[in-house]
């Protein structure tokens, strides 16, 4: 029953925003639909709390440790995100850069996307993955060419194209997953693709099909993760969309994919036994890494700055899964779930930043603090929180995954550490100025929504300072799933 | 060759008119005879899937055949057809690279999708095993056409013609995906398509043009210029 | 060497001397019917060569005697080449010294002969017409080679009649790599026999023609030998194309002898069959450019290349 609710909610909410979301109160409705999906992401939790994991449709769908908490961040960031966005579009239909069309379109698409993530997370089965990643792509691609912007039509075609072209890859490597599949598990033909299944009889899955298998996944699905170099559209879909589309964009879409990815990690590794999958997964994180942070120095517009500032720290997290064992992937989950929540808030301040001083380019943010402290300090804590200063949760986990490194991979450490230093420059550098000093903001039209940035950077900073233990025993127990190390 | 059933010699002149479809893609500059030449690789692809369906005996077989003929055949290349009226797009610009360069790229390519094909074809157990390489070749093939075009419509059908060559993929290797996944994937590229066509009409109104080489300001140097 | 043997390759040598011009009228008068012109005589190759043999040579002053010797081995490649080639029967004693390459080898040699007697003269229309003679075959060769392994793959022999034997043979079948292999022998003719996409064999003075050019300075009887040896080629081009596409009715290994006569009146039928189609070519085409032309013939080595690539694939 909640988990229909989970999956019909944001159904439901694209179709009836498609016919209402350009009346007046259709970002009510949209936080509405958000909250519906959210308490029906809660409830899941409870029941599979006290029931363990659990599975729908004839095993197409299910629960397990590893996506539980996934569902219940994606429907949380879903629900605070919709709420950042009811002030926030406004204001951007006051300042003429959205016309209702648009924003029924907005609306209806955010939706849609809320449910391909859901489905992505939640499905059994990895063709239904690929179908839906796919979705989650062609429903934000709209998204992004909101404005109708030269620069903005430029970042959806690229965006298209990129994870378009990634994406098909991705679908040769779940034929592959299929094809060495079905020569394993024989006439059981039609489950062939469920994820459980196949875990089941990984040790027999042939391994040079699914080391081929795990090459088209990886780029396929590392399109979307914005793993380098793949990561191109990456930024550009980030700084030309609207920003609540950007905070789900970096939040959710990138922390799903890698979901992904770690999912055909673990049947590929059971069937290879060999260090391949994790080399590759370690190569991937560690240049992701290392190019963020050197682009991360160039950057002028305070959307693109942070947008590098995720594809560092998904290549931080991809890194982490690929070392694998207990510490390492309890670090990698702790890690995607404070980024998630901490970039989100951060594009939520830098949203209403931009707003308030009529560009994104970080030369013309000044003084955000005289005027609206709030916002200010905002964006303050979020940088700080995502650039690892503790008491954040984001330091807890880097930490761990830093010493895990020190021990299993030293020679990449210094690279990590110079990584995170150059980035800590970069970003600090950028945003204090635009915190402090001579303000150029204006006032704005409606009142910004700031709960939702509070709630993302409190949550962030209680998990920095407590993991209650039964998220603690849900980290523990899917880091065990994922294995590896 | 003797002793080989008329269906799987059937099948394998599919693959192989698949193949020279796929050249003939990367050779073709007017866009109209591209996505005829889109149609006309739907059509080989309906009625190798309908061979297989009968040699198998495998009635998903038939509906995916039936998906193919209605999506693939007629309402992927209506659609395109009517944006190509609409947004008067005919011709493609001359292509990035002369079409005897291309034409070698093409045939190294083939080369390539044999060597990686082969050790799943060694394992497949399905009669069109051997068409998988053609397979691969079809999907690197279009690749390339994505690649070496400027204009955006070229590059949709080249990312079209990318799907069918993953759907034969499919076929020859396992007999088709589970249907799930199949209409799934049906779905998301009508929708594809469809988005697109939304897509070109925002790029037309704002460029005055579907040439890509518009859409390129957005690189890190052009960034930083533009915003000094 | 066996009486049979003797009788077909001598058989052979006769006919294609005796049919090679016939031929070219043919094709001649088939081009007159599709253009509503009134068609010349099916004989006037043949009144040509006479007539030519019949006059005195005129040689130009600075002619080495490379150019004297010219027409003499481009003649004799020509008839060497038709000895090998099984249009009748495949009991050929030449080809056991000579296989599919060496046939390329020989209409190579032919080539080189003709474009050195060109330029040896030094006017601007020879060297110009070596010149492009020389394009046209550096990328025909390797395209007519390509379709010869593909051949030789299937049947796992470069012996001309051994494949022919092979293919007439087995079993009726799909075979996607012989017809893609096919229409790129189709292209290599046209362009190499200069005919119409490539060359134009109607024209005597353009600034486009390829054959012609070549032949400006020759009469009489290098003349003769040399309209003579071209159409020798093409007739040697279209038994090629018999002996891999359409092998069947010839008179192979193992069957009486007597079918060795059944075999001329189905060479002439192919051979009619052939000449209309190649005069509805020609007259349905226009003439490329002259830089258009390296185009054309890379379709075709990319067409013979992917008759090879489908049969390694596929195994058909």
């Amino acid at each position: 029953m909640d988990f229909l609710l989970l999956l019909a909610s944001p159904l439901t909410g694209a179709a009836v925003l498609a016919l209402l979301g350009a009346r007046r109160f259709a970002p009510e409705l949209n936080i509405a639909f958000s909250l519906a999906t959210f308490l029906a992401a809660c409830a899941l939790t409870v029941h599979v709390v006290s029931a363990g994991a659990l599975s729908f449709a004839h095993e197409q769908f299910f629960i397990d440790p590893f996506n539980v908490f996934l569902v219940t961040l994606t429907a949380l960031v879903g629900l605070t995100t919709a709420i950042f966005s009811r002030p926030y579009m406004r204001i951007e239909i006051e300042h003429g850069r959205v016309r209702a069309p648009q924003l029924r379109l907005y609306h209806s698409m955010y939706q849609l996307f809320m449910s391909t993530m859901l489905v992505a997370l939640t499905t059994n089965n990895m063709g239904l993955v690929w179908v839906a990643m796919e979705g989650a792509t062609l429903s934000t691609v709209l998204l992004v060419t909101l404005y109708r912007t030269g620069a903005s039509l430029e970042a959806g075609w690229k965006y298209f194209v990129l994870c378009g072209v990634g994406i098909a890859q991705a679908l040769f490597g779940t034929l592959l997953l299929y094809f060495a599949a079905e020569h394993a598990l024989g006439a059981e033909g039609v489950r062939a693709l469920l994820w459980t299944h196949l875990n089941g009889v990984k040790g027999q899955l042939e391994p040079k099909v699914l080391s081929l298998a795990f090459v088209f996944l990886l780029v396929g699905y590392g399109t979307k993760v914005g793993l380098a170099p793949l990561h191109n559209w990456l930024p550009d879909a980030h700084a030309e969309g609207p920003t609540p589309i950007s905070a789900v964009l970096s939040g959710l879409l990138l922390n799903v994919a890698l979901y992904a990815v770690v999912r055909c990690k673990i049947l590929v590794e059971g069937s290879l036994h060999s260090a391949l999958p994790s080399q590759m997964l370690m190569g991937f994180g560690l240049l992701s890494v290392l190019l963020a942070a050197f682009f991360l120095w160039r950057q002028r517009d305070i959307k693109r700055l942070f947008a590098y500032s995720s594809i560092e720290h998904m290549g931080i997290i991809t890194f982490a899964f690929g070392m694998g064992g207990a510490v390492a992937n309890f670090a990698a989950l702790l890690h995607m779930t404070v980024h998630s929540l901490t970039k989100s808030a951060i594009f939520f301040a830098a949203g209403h930043a931009a707003q308030k001083s009529g560009s994104q380019l970080m030369d013309h943010i000044r003084g955000l603090i005289t005027l609206s402290p709030t916002v200010g300090w905002g964006l303050m804590m979020g940088s700080l929180a995502i650039l690892g200063v503790p008491p954040f949760g984001v330091f807890a986990s880097e930490f761990l995954i830093l010493t895990t490194a020190m021990r299993e991979q030293p020679w990449a450490t210094p690279l990590l550490l110079a990584a995170l230093g150059v980035a800590f420059a970069a970003i600090f550098g950028r945003v204090q100025p635009m915190v402090f000093g001579e303000t150029t903001a204006r006032r704005l039209p409606h009142p910004p929504a700031l709960l939702p940035v509070f709630v993302h950077l409190g949550l962030v900073l209680a998990l920095g300072l407590y993991i209650p233990p039964y998220l603690a025993d849900w980290y523990r127990a899917a880091a065990r799933l994922i294995g590896g190390g | 060759m003797a002793g080989v059933s008329l269906d799987l010699q059937l099948l394998n002149l599919c693959a192989a008119l698949l193949l020279l479809l796929s050249f003939a893609m990367l050779s073709q500059r007017r866009i109209v005879n591209l996505v005829n030449l889109l149609a006309l690789q739907g059509a080989v692809l309906f009625v190798a899937t309908l061979l297989i369906a009968w040699r198998t005996h495998q009635a998903h077989l038939y509906l995916s055949a039936g998906l193919t003929l209605g999506l693939k055949v007629l309402l992927l290349p209506y659609l395109l057809h009517r944006l190509i009226r609409r947004l008067q797009v005919y011709w493609d610009a001359e292509p990035l690279l002369n079409i005897s360069g291309t034409m070698l790229i093409g045939v190294l390519i083939v080369v390539f999708s044999f060597g990686l094909a082969q050790p799943i074809s060694a394992l497949a157990s399905t009669a069109t095993r051997n068409a998988i390489g053609i397979a691969v070749a079809v999907v690197l093939l279009s690749f390339l056409t994505m690649i070496i075009r400027r204009k955006a419509m070229s590059q949709v059908v080249g990312f079209l013609s990318m799907e069918n060559g993953l759907f034969f993929g499919a076929m020859s290797a396992t007999y088709g995906m589970p249907m799930v996944v199949e209409f799934g994937v049906a779905l998301d590229v009508l929708v594809a398509v469809l988005v697109l066509g939304i897509f070109f009409f925002q790029i037309r109104e704002q460029f005055d043009s579907l040439d890509l080489h518009h859409l390129e300001s957005l690189r890190e140097d052009a960034a930083a210029r533009r915003a000094e | 060497m066996r009486p049979i043997g003797i009788i077909t390759q001598l058989l052979e040598l006769i006919v294609a001397l005796a049919a090679a011009p016939l031929f070219v009228g043919w094709i001649n008068q088939c081009r007159a019917w599709l253009q509503n012109r009134s068609a010349p005589s099916l004989w006037l190759p043949y009144r040509g060569i006479r007539k030519l043999f019949h006059k005195d040579a005129v040689i130009a002053a600075g002619a080495s005697p490379l150019f004297r010797l010219a027409p003499y081995m481009v003649f004799a490649a020509m008839v060497v080449a038709a000895g090998i080639i099984p249009s009748m029967g495949t009991r050929l004693p030449l080809t056991q010294v000579a296989d599919a390459i060496a046939l390329v080898g020989l209409l190579a040699t032919a080539r080189v002969f003709m474009s050195l007697a060109a330029m040896d003269i030094g006017t601007a229309f020879g060297t110009l017409g070596a010149r492009r003679e020389m394009m046209v075959g550096f990328l025909a060769e390797p395209a007519l080679l390509m379709v010869i392994f593909v051949a030789s793959l299937i049947s796992a022999t470069t012996a001309l009649p051994a494949i022919t034997e092979h293919l007439a043979t087995q079993s009726l079948g799909l075979y996607p790599s012989l017809a893609f292999t096919a229409v790129a022998f189709l292209m290599v003719l046209l362009a190499e026999n200069a005919r119409i996409p490539v060359d134009n064999p109607a024209t005597h003075l353009e600034l486009t023609m390829i054959h012609e050019a070549l032949l400006l300075e020759y009469s009489a009887r290098h003349l003769a030998l040399m309209e003579w040896a071209a159409a020798l080629k093409l007739f040697n081009y279209a038994c090629i194309g018999f002996a891999l596409f359409i092998p069947w009715g010839v008179s192979t290994r193992g069957s009486a002898p007597v079918t060795l006569l059944a075999s001329l009146p189905l060479l002439v039928a192919k051979l009619a069959v052939a000449g209309a189609v190649l005069a509805l070519i020609e007259t349905v085409s226009a003439k490329l450019r002259v830089f258009r032309a390296p185009e054309f013939l890379a379709t075709a080595f990319l067409f013979a290349v992917l008759g090879l690539l489908v049969h390694l694939l596929l195994g058909a």
